[in-house]
C-alpha cells in the first residue's frame, strides 16, 4: 500500500499564545513546537496499515525549515520517508494554498489513502483535509474514529452530532483524523537514530508549480476579550454557597 | 459583479437544523447593510416543504435542489449540487453552518469554488463593502479577522452563537437540478448509529457541566449527570478525565476536544489548563467549583466556589431544581 500522512507543526497546547501588539500575528519566540495532536493519529493510522498489509508511508508537511523537526519525529515514529514543502513565500498560505502545495506533491507519487489530522491546532481551520480531497479528485471521509480497510475501499466510523454514521468509500480517499482513531505511539531510541538517514525531499512552490497567493488572510490578530471579574462565593457551609450560586443565576445571569 | 448573500441550509431527517435559522438571521443582517437578497440552497430528497421555514428568518429564495442521491448527506453530491448552483448565481457571500456537516461540506465547497472560507466563526460583518469574518484561532487563545479576497466570500458560522431572528419574507422557492452523476458518488453511509440518550451534543448545548480530575473517577460523574439533567444540560469533561477513560472522548472539552460556547458552563473540579481554557472560555457564564482557590479556572469564572465539590453539587442541584421547578 502507497499511504501518505499530512503533518503540520504546530505549538504545544499548552502554550500561552501572545498577540504582537501591532496584530500582525503572534509571538512566536517562547513557542514549544509539536506534531499537531490530530496529525499524530493519522500517522498512527498509516503506519499501522503498512504494518498490517505492507507498503510505504511517506510524510509530507508544509511549513517553515523547523517543521523538518516534525517530518523528522514522523520518521522516527516508523515512516519510510518525507517530502518537505519549505519555501518563505508560503510563510502565511491559507488552507486552499496549503492544499494546493500538498496536492502538487501527492500528485507526483503513488498513493492509495491520505491521512491528514481533522484540523491543525494552531489556525483550527479543518480545512485542509478537505481541500486537498477535492484537488485531487477523490472522497474524503472528515472525522474519522475508527477504520478498517478491505482491499480497494475502507469503512470507517465518524461521529456526528447526536449519532455515528458508519461510511464506506472507494480507495483512493483522504481520511482525516480524530481523537479516538488510536493511540499514537512515541518514537523509540533507534527509531530516532534511523529516521536521520531516511530520505526528505526538500521542495519549493516554484518545483510544485503552485500559486502561492493566499484566497483568505487574517488582516489583524486581537487578544480574547477579558472577561470581568467573576464574584467567589464566601461561606462555610456548601448548601449556603450552593443556594447562593443558584439564586445568582437565576437572578443576575438569567440562565437558569 | 458577485451579488446578494448566500447561505446553505443544513436539515437532518426531513427537519431544518437550528443552525439553519441563525445563518438566515446573520444573513438578513449583512444583506440589509449591503441592500441585497438572502437566498438559501436547500438540498435532500422530498424537502421542498422546508422552504417556508426559511423565509420565517428573512429568506428571500430557496434554490432547492431535490434528488434522492442528496438524502442522507453525502460530501460529494452536496458539494457538486451546492457549487453548480452557487457558479450559476455568483454571490458575493456564501455562509455554511461549522456544524460537523457543514465544516465537511465548506471546505470541499471552498475547494471546488476555488475560494477562500473562514471557519467557524463567531461573528461576521460587512466593512468597506466586504465580509470580515472574526473567528478563534489556538482554540480562542486569539482571534483572527479574516477578509477573503475571492468570491464568493466564504464563512461557517459557529452553532448557538448567533441570535435567530424572525423576519418573515417570501422564500419564493426555485427548483434546480443537482446534476448529480452517480457514479461520482464514492461514499456510501452503510449504517445511522443513533445516540438514543436524548442528550444534544455538547456544541449545541445550553447548559454544560464539566468534571475533570477532580471527580476522581467515572462513578464521581454521577452528580454532575443529576445536575445536567435539573438544568436540561448535557456532561462534558476535562482531557485529564477522558485520558484517565473515565468519559467518552465526544465528551471532552478543550483544544483536542469540543469548543463549545453555551450560556452556562459549569466546571467541576477541573483545575484549568490552558487547553481547556481555550476550549470553553467563550461560554456566556463560568461557574467553577473547585477545592484549590489557586485554580486558573477561577480567573475565567463568573461565580466561583472553593470548597468540596462532592459536597457542593448535589446541594446546587438541589437548589436548581427549586428554582427551576
Amino acid at each position: 500500500m502507497n499511504i501518505i500522512a499530512c503533518v503540520k507543526q504546530v505549538p504545544d497546547t499548552e502554550a500561552q499564545i501572545k498577540v504582537k501588539a501591532d496584530g500582525s500575528g503572534i509571538e512566536d519566540g517562547q513557542i514549544k513546537w509539536v506534531m499537531n495532536p490530530y496529525d499524530e493519529y493519522g500517522v498512527e493510522e498509516a503506519l499501522r496499515l503498512k504494518e498490517k498489509n505492507g507498503g510505504e508511508v511517506t510524510i509530507v508537511s508544509v511549513g517553515p525549515a523547523r517543521a523538518m523537526e516534525t517530518v523528522r519525529t514522523a520518521l522516527a515514529m516508523g515512516a519510510d520517508k518525507g517530502v518537505h514543502v519549505s519555501d518563505p513565500a508560503l510563510d502565511n498560505a491559507d488552507a486552499f494554498v496549503t492544499a494546493s502545495a500538498l496536492a502538487a506533491v501527492i500528485k507526483g507519487i503513488p498513493y492509495d489513502i491520505i491521512f491528514c489530522g481533522q484540523r491543525a491546532i494552531d489556525d483550527d481551520s479543518g480545512q485542509v483535509g478537505p481541500m486537498l480531497a477535492e484537488l485531487l479528485g477523490i472522497p474524503q471521509l472528515t472525522l474519522v474514529t475508527k477504520l478498517e480497510y478491505a482491499g480497494t475501499s475502507v469503512k470507517v466510523i465518524r461521529p456526528i452530532e447526536g449519532a455515528q454514521l458508519s461510511i464506506e468509500t472507494s480507495l483512493p480517499c483522504v481520511v482525516t483524523a480524530q481523537k479516538g482513531l488510536n493511540e499514537p505511539r512515541y518514537a523509540s531510541l533507534p527509531g530516532i537514530m534511523k529516521a536521520k538517514k531516511k530520505p526528505v525531499d526538500v521542495k519549493n512552490a516554484a518545483a510544485l508549480g503552485i500559486a502561492t497567493e493566499s484566497k483568505t488572510k487574517v488582516a489583524k490578530t486581537i487578544p480574547p476579550p477579558a472577561r470581568p471579574p467573576g464574584k467567589i462565593i464566601c461561606g462555610d457551609d456548601p448548601a449556603q454557597k450552593a443556594a447562593e450560586v443558584a439564586r445568582l443565576l437565576r437572578e443576575e445571569a438569567k440562565v437558569i | 459583479m458577485a451579488k446578494g448573500v448566500w447561505i446553505i441550509a443544513e436539515q437532518r431527517d426531513g427537519a431544518l437544523r437550528k443552525i439553519s435559522f441563525e445563518l438566515a438571521s446573520t444573513a438578513r443582517k449583512l444583506a440589509d447593510q449591503m441592500g441585497a437578497e438572502v437566498s438559501a440552497v436547500l438540498l435532500g430528497s422530498g424537502i421542498e416543504g422546508l422552504a417556508a421555514q426559511l423565509g420565517k428568518y428573512g429568506v428571500d429564495k430557496v434554490y432547492v435542489g431535490d434528488s434522492p442521491a442528496l438524502e442522507p448527506y453525502i460530501t460529494e453530491a452536496h458539494a457538486v449540487a451546492a457549487a453548480k448552483i452557487i457558479k450559476e448565481n455568483d454571490p458575493a457571500i456564501v455562509l455554511l453552518g461549522a456544524s460537523v456537516q457543514g465544516k465537511d461540506l465548506s471546505a470541499r465547497l471552498a475547494g471546488k469554488l476555488a475560494t477562500g472560507l473562514a471557519t467557524d466563526c463567531i461573528d461576521v460583518k460587512i466593512a468597506d463593502g466586504k465580509l470580515l469574518a472574526i473567528r478563534p484561532m489556538y482554540a480562542g487563545k486569539c482571534f483572527g479577522e479574516v477578509i477573503t479576497s475571492a468570491t464568493p466570500q466564504m464563512a461557517s458560522l459557529r452553532p448557538n452563537v448567533f441570535a435567530m431572528t424572525e423576519n418573515a419574507k417570501a422564500a419564493a422557492v426555485t427548483k434546480f437540478d443537482p446534476a448529480i452523476d452517480a457514479a461520482q458518488i464514492k461514499s456510501k453511509i452503510l449504517e445511522v448509529q443513533k445516540d438514543t440518550s436524548g442528550k444534544v451534543d455538547l456544541t449545541e448545548a445550553n447548559v454544560i457541566v464539566t468534571g475533570g480530575r477532580g471527580m476522581k473517577g467515572p462513578e464521581g460523574f454521577q452528580i454532575l449527570e443529576e445536575l445536567a439533567e435539573v438544568l436540561k444540560g448535557c456532561v462534558g469533561a476535562s482531557r485529564a478525565a477522558v485520558d484517565a477513560g473515565w468519559r467518552l472522548q465526544k465528551d471532552q472539552v478543550g483544544q483536542t476536544g469540543k469548543v463549545v460556547s453555551p450560556n452556562l458552563y459549569i466546571a467541576c473540579g477541573v483545575s484549568g489548563a490552558i487547553q481547556h481554557l481555550a476550549g470553553m472560555s467563550s461560554s456566556k457564564y463560568i461557574v467553577a467549583i473547585n477545592k484549590d482557590a489557586e485554580a486558573p479556572i477561577f480567573a475565567k469564572a463568573d461565580y466561583g466556589v472553593v470548597d468540596d465539590l462532592f459536597k457542593v453539587v448535589p446541594e446546587l442541584t438541589g437548589a436548581c431544581k427549586k428554582l427551576v421547578g
